[in-house]
């Protein structure tokens, strides 16, 4: 799947209006995904999943972090995120059903947050990129 | 996802078994997703779909001719199948989920026929390899 030059712009965009708030959207993302999707939780064993946890809150920041990497380098995303993949690979090994699940949830969190920012083509485009964050993150699995 | 060279041999090795075939072995595999997931039969409303019909076996042989293509081309899948990607991104809009169902059903009719070659390692590359295949047909979609 290819992004176009409209999707980058539309992504790239959104992700300046997430700005500072960018933190807090991905623990909230988590924390909506363990809610309402308990099977993930499978993945966190090691870690407390109550509402507001310090863990979820720096977990978030991380996989939101990693987002931004790759919106940064919206033309290399394969390259961006190359660590984060061998490390889905060789060691996390997540489901890939589950990166749509956290996809989606991002997505909620974006539209509860800024409603007025995700237009349909606004969303279609974070779809896409976020199916395509997924892709790079689940292509070494074999 | 990337084939290596390995998994390309092995989908070019079972192909050459499978060419002779292909007119039965589509319609198997037709027959077979028609069955076990009647909900593909809504893509088909302007077919005869019992067992052995002419249609059925004109179609199984189409999309199977197709795969044979990807094959041949196995190195340059989205080239050879540019077309076909566009006919399903502007005309057929086959969910996307139906493609895991076909590959699926295509993968059961080679085992059968095939139980010796059909090592686990041949079939994780001819899953691979149907995937991409998938991948490209939906590519367009968005």
């Amino acid at each position: 799947m290819v992004l176009s030059a409209a999707d980058k712009t539309n992504v790239k965009s959104i992700f300046s209006k997430i700005g500072s708030h960018a933190d807090e959207y991905g623990a909230e993302t988590l924390d909506r995904m363990f809610t309402a999707y308990p099977q993930t939780k499978t993945y966190f064993p090691h870690f407390d999943l109550h509402h507001g946890s310090a863990q979820i809150k720096a977990h978030g920041k991380k996989v939101v972090n990693a987002l931004i990497e790759a919106v940064n380098h919206i033309d290399d995303i394969s390259g961006a995120l190359s660590k984060l993949s061998d490390l889905h690979a060789q060691k996390l090994r997540v489901d890939p059903v589950n990166f749509k699940l956290l996809g989606h949830c991002f997505l909620v969190v974006v539209a509860i947050h800024h409603p007025s920012v995700l237009t349909p083509e606004a969303h279609a485009s974070l779809d896409k990129f976020l199916c395509a964050v997924g892709a790079v993150l689940t292509a070494k699995y074999r | 996802m990337t084939l290596t060279q390995a998994e390309k041999a092995a989908v070019v090795a079972i192909w050459t078994k499978v060419a002779p075939q292909v007119d039965a072995i589509g319609a198997e595999s037709l027959e077979r997703l028609f069955s076990s997931y009647p909900q593909t039969k809504t893509y088909f409303p302007h077919f005869d779909l019992s067992q052995g019909s002419v249609q059925l076996r004109g179609h199984g042989s189409k999309v199977l001719n197709a795969i044979g293509e990807a094959v041949k081309h196995i190195d340059d899948i989205r080239g050879a199948l540019a077309k076909l990607s566009e006919l399903h991104a502007y005309i057929l809009r086959v969910d996307p989920v139906n493609f895991k169902l076909l590959s699926h059903c295509i993968l059961c009719s080679v085992a059968a026929r095939y139980p010796s070659e059909f090592t686990p390692e041949v079939h994780a590359a001819w899953d691979k390899f149907l995937s991409s295949v998938s991948s490209v047909l939906t590519e367009k979609y968005r």
